[in-house]
């Protein structure tokens, strides 16, 4: 049965906008940081999306060592994306928690990079993914250890160790399959040309994540894409890899514009939860 | 794909102090990888704190065929082990 879409704190914000003070039913006596908000939900589902897509692979690895190795970080991932749903969930203040955060919202409310709903393809281009995004996420979490909101930093001070582990293990499987055999190298050329326009969009500062910077909560990633650069460049020489060429960014996951592939993996992830609401396990 | 990926036996330090244990083998293409197969293999719930991998092909075992030789003479050599000795009352300490 179809449901009614909930009342989002941007509907709430607009309504407030429109119609002047006073003409809108009770708002609250506090504020809900709404930035904070949605700075902590970018965290979050980043690391949502990802782990629900590297647990994919779950049964169906090259090895079962592999398979462990994919599982355990989906694992770090998801026990990440808990943290910070439950946090976002707490600050927006509206009575949901992380599970209704990440189960009970549609496409269009996610704010993850378009980077992590990328499909696993084979397991060259899964790596390719990997060492992309957690060599962005670990100089991000090395950032936010020292975010001024005590939670993030926490959080961050948690998962950089887990991170690290992800961005070493994903570096070594592309410096070995691109400086492995032919269709090893093959493989993971085409696994990282087709991750690459997802990369600018890492560093993208809009008006948000600037906020969250100046503020101390965030961290602005604009002054680590040098690190990044070298740390790239290195590993692709390691792997005799070719820089794939740049292409036109893709952008906007931060305001809610997916692709095809995003939809297609929360229907397997909420088809649960909301078929059976009440389900425990 | 596995089985073109030689073996490594993984032993693992669960304390400071104590000695590496035998738990298993992984495959791995090579010994960095087989040391993070064995991270993710063995160390998922806390059992480590130090891993070695050894290639499984580096092992040298003793011939099962010649367990009688190598095992059994030590079978009725019971003075070997302290408790076989009988120790005087008076001596305290021990």
């Amino acid at each position: 049965m179809p449901s009614l879409p909930p009342i989002r704190p941007e509907d709430e914000r607009n309504a407030r906008r429109s119609r002047g003070a006073g003409t809108f039913d009770a708002p609250a006596a506090d504020e809900p940081d709404l930035s904070l908000f949605e700075y902590v939900l970018r965290l979050g589902d980043d690391s949502l999306i990802l782990g629900q897509r590297l647990s994919e692979w779950c049964g169906h690895a090259p090895s079962v060592e592999v398979d462990l190795s994919l599982a355990n970080m989906a694992l770090d991932l998801i026990g990440q994306a808990t943290h910070f749903l439950d946090y976002a969930a707490k600050v927006e203040g509206r009575g949901r928690d992380g599970d209704a955060l990440a189960f009970r919202r549609d496409v269009l409310d996610f704010r993850n990079c378009w980077l992590v709903e990328q499909p696993n393809g084979d397991f060259a281009q899964t790596m390719a993914r990997q060492f992309l995004f957690s060599t962005w996420q670990k100089l991000l979490f090395e950032r936010l250890t020292s975010s001024s909101d005590e939670y993030i930093a926490s959080v961050a001070a948690k998962a950089v160790k887990e991170v690290t582990y992800h961005q070493e293990l994903a570096q070594e499987w592309v410096i070995r399959l691109g400086d492995g055999t032919e269709e090893s190298r093959r493989r993971m050329q085409e696994g990282l040309d087709w991750n690459w326009r997802f990369v600018p969009e890492l560093f993208e500062m809009d008006e948000l994540a600037i906020e969250a910077a100046e503020r101390g909560i965030g961290a602005d990633a604009t002054r680590f894409i040098e690190d990044y650069e070298r740390t790239v460049t290195a590993v692709l020489a390691e792997a005799t890899l070719e820089r794939p060429k740049d292409q036109r960014p893709i952008l906007g996951g931060r305001r809610g514009h997916h692709g095809e592939h995003l939809g297609h993996l929360l229907a397997i992830m909420q088809y649960l939860p909301r078929t059976y609401p009440e389900a425990v396990w | 794909m596995s089985k073109d990926w030689p073996l490594w036996e993984v032993f693992v330090r669960s304390r400071g102090g104590l000695s590496h244990r035998h738990v298993g083998s992984v495959h791995a293409p090579d010994a960095a990888i087989a040391v993070r197969h064995a991270r993710d293999t063995y160390t998922r719930r806390m059992e480590g704190v130090s891993l070695w991998v050894v290639p499984s092909a580096q092992i040298v075992a003793s011939d099962p065929a010649e367990d009688g030789p190598m095992f059994e003479p030590a079978e009725d050599k019971i003075y070997r082990h302290p408790t076989f000795y009988n120790i005087p009352d008076d001596i305290k300490h021990i």
